[in-house]
């Protein structure tokens, strides 16, 4: 991308220390560490959607959380139009706050049960100041109106919407404080299909009418696809392919991407799988594996793969994190034989 | 995109819709009574008791319940109907001076370290240990027996060893409330801890602390005339129940009466607590999720 970037990450790493029995510590056993995010580089430009994929544990969620600044990361930075998340403090990190919200997954759990509608909304208004006196009303009519609420749902509580409605109010009182830049944590994967589409629609209209920029974390590839300008395949906490969304989706050059996108259910009837599907588990984040992280399920691995960790280096149109990307999608990297699985 | 959803009918009030509730539960409905009836005798003993409770009659002394005197009279020919509705200004208090304080303490204290956790939190666990491992009312007369007999200094025993329990419930409600998402949404919008412990958590976390604080006020009651049975709490002569039951105790075989209705007292009162805690626990729970 060309454009100055409104949101950079670099070797952003987020570690949760498990706690551990005080017989551990006398024992002296070490202190085990779940390793969320290692090392993520990300830039987002202005007005674009980067679409973030991957499977549950993968770090996703974190990524998000640490964006909207609710996980302080043990590593790296988060800079927002050039200025340092970390450094920001009081005024500035409220803010920053306004300028970059969060939408949850959750519809259910990310409203407060005890306020309506209306008082969520003044409340996010006035305590920014985004409006004053009469205008609070009025925004909160135009809010209704953005995010195709009826205007009576203001005096409403939150268990007396459906998901999808409730969805509309959280990213109604997103809006409210006008951000630039909104991150969709699972934006619709707690809603049922009928709606999904709704609620992704009105989001990209808004983008387009408020020139947004917008993160787009979700786990379902086809909506990433249709929605995002690029995207980011991140798996146990490291981005290992990005590029433009039609690049990533129909020439992925990474072998996770690949096996990612081979098991994403679709309509069409296919004459037998291409590529190798995934074997094994999701390591535990608990023990990442050596070299590359992807190694131990990966149909191409070699003996490369178990001691280094590739890098992130262009090829086809983006980025992708693998030692032999190029002989991959040139068909020449051996497949190997899938190892008997342990009863 | 032209979906306008069907939005849920709307009800016309939000207390109407809670007091239609209420009224359909008979446990709320007596409890109410109870209470309501507990709390106009407080109010106008003077206009609703029949005698002075602190005239002597000495015409009419340990009188069996009558017409005259429906509760009989005591050792000095008092009527103890009287003496007992005088009781209700005493003991009404008791239930609300020594719970309310201990509530409020208890409710910031266990806002705060449940939101802030940490160091605070350690040593407010310590303390509830410390506390806890008391039994409550030989901490109270303990304390009691320090500050010296009466009410105000009975109120500060039983609120220096309450606040505790009313801090321990808040501090877990407010964790609960703290890991959902609407309180990390509160932290996205930029609000201050204030406005989120105290405007959005603890209104979430506060129902079950209020129905606490209602069968709390029953147990006030039973402390506080436990105290005044042993002369720790009100003094005589003055009207309290557990004071009245004292009095009538050497006189338990031959004029029942002075102990027994000011022990019946006691027993209907904490049933009106409980009632009305209990069905206000089911009506607060909030609908939906």
């Amino acid at each position: 991308m060309s454009a100055e970037p409104i949101l950079s990450v670099s070797g952003l790493s987020v570690r949760f220390s498990k706690p551990r029995p005080l017989a551990h510590q006398l024992l002296g056993h070490p202190r085990q560490e779940v390793r969320a995010l290692n090392g993520i580089d990300l830039a987002v430009a202005r007005g674009e959607t980067l679409g973030i994929v991957g499977e549950s544990g993968c770090g996703k969620s974190t990524l998000a959380r640490c964006l909207a600044g609710l996980v302080t990361p043990t590593e790296g930075e988060i800079r927002f139009r050039g200025e340092r998340l970390a450094d920001l403090r009081g005024k500035d990190r409220r803010a920053y706050n306004r300028r970059v919200q969060l939408i949850f997954q959750d519809p259910y759990s990310s409203l407060n049960p005890r306020m309506t509608v209306g008082d969520m909304l003044s409340e996010a208004l006035t305590v920014h100041r985004m409006r004053s006196g009469s205008g609070v009303d009025e925004r909160i009519g135009e809010l209704f109106e953005l995010v195709r609420l009826p205007q009576d749902a203001r005096d409403k509580y939150p268990h007396e919407f459906s998901g999808g409605q409730r969805q509309r109010i959280a990213i109604a009182r997103a809006l409210a404080v006008e951000p630039e830049c909104l991150i969709a944590d699972e934006l619709v994967s707690a809603l049922d299909v009928s709606v999904q589409a709704q609620v992704v629609n009105l989001m990209l209209d808004l983008q387009d009418r408020l020139g947004l920029t917008v993160l787009f974390v979700a786990h379902d590839l086809r909506l990433v696809r249709h929605v995002s300008h690029r995207v980011a395949v991140i798996y146990l906490g490291s981005v290992v392919e990005i590029g433009p969304s039609e690049t990533v989706f129909s020439a992925p050059r990474h072998p996770y991407s690949q096996a990612l996108l081979a098991a994403a259910p679709t309509l069409e009837v296919k004459e037998g799988r291409k590529t190798p599907a995934l074997s094994g588990e999701l390591p535990s984040p608990l023990a990442i594996p050596p070299g590359c992280p992807f190694h131990i399920r990966c149909p191409y691995a070699a003996e490369r793969c178990r001691r280094e960790k590739p890098a992130l280096l262009p090829h086809g149109g983006g980025l992708a994190a693998c030692h032999f990307a190029e002989e991959i999608a040139a068909g020449t990297q051996p497949v190997r034989k899938a190892e008997p699985q342990p009863a | 995109m032209t979906t306008l959803d069907r939005i849920a009918p709307a009800r016309p009030n939000r207390l109407s819709g809670f007091a239609a509730r209420a009224l359909k539960r008979p446990a709320f409905l007596a409890g109410f009574a109870i209470l309501g009836a507990s709390l106009l005798l407080a109010l106008f003993p003077a206009a609703i008791a029949p005698y002075d409770p602190l005239a002597f009659d000495m015409t009419a002394i340990q009188q069996g319940p009558s017409l005259a005197h429906p509760f009989g009279t005591d050792g000095f020919g008092r009527d103890v109907l009287s003496r007992v509705i005088w009781a209700y200004r005493v003991d009404m208090q008791m239930a609300f001076f020594a719970t309310v304080f201990a509530m409020l303490i208890g409710l910031t204290t266990g806002a705060l370290v449940g939101f802030y956790g940490g160091i605070a939190d350690a040593i407010f666990g310590r303390v509830v240990d410390a506390v806890i491992t008391f039994p409550f009312l030989v901490l109270v007369i303990a304390i009691v027996a320090v500050l010296g007999p009466g009410l105000v200094n009975m109120y500060v025993a039983i609120t220096a060893v309450n606040w505790v329990y009313y801090a321990r419930l808040t501090r877990a409600e407010i964790m609960a409330q703290k890991a959902q998402d609407y309180a990390a949404a509160a932290r996205v919008l930029g609000y201050s801890d204030a406005r989120i412990i105290f405007r959005h958590l603890l209104p979430n976390a506060i129902s079950p602390v209020i129905v606490y604080w209602m069968t709390d006020m029953a147990l006030a009651i039973l402390l506080g005339s436990s105290l005044g049975y042993l002369g720790l709490g009100a003094q005589p002569p003055a009207a309290e129940w557990g004071v009245l039951i004292a009095e009538g105790r050497n006189f338990i075989m031959t004029a029942w009466w002075i102990s027994l209705m000011p022990g019946i007292a006691i027993v209907v009162t904490g049933l009106g607590f409980s009632l009305l805690g209990d069905s206000l626990a089911d009506l607060l729970r909030p609908k939906g999720r």
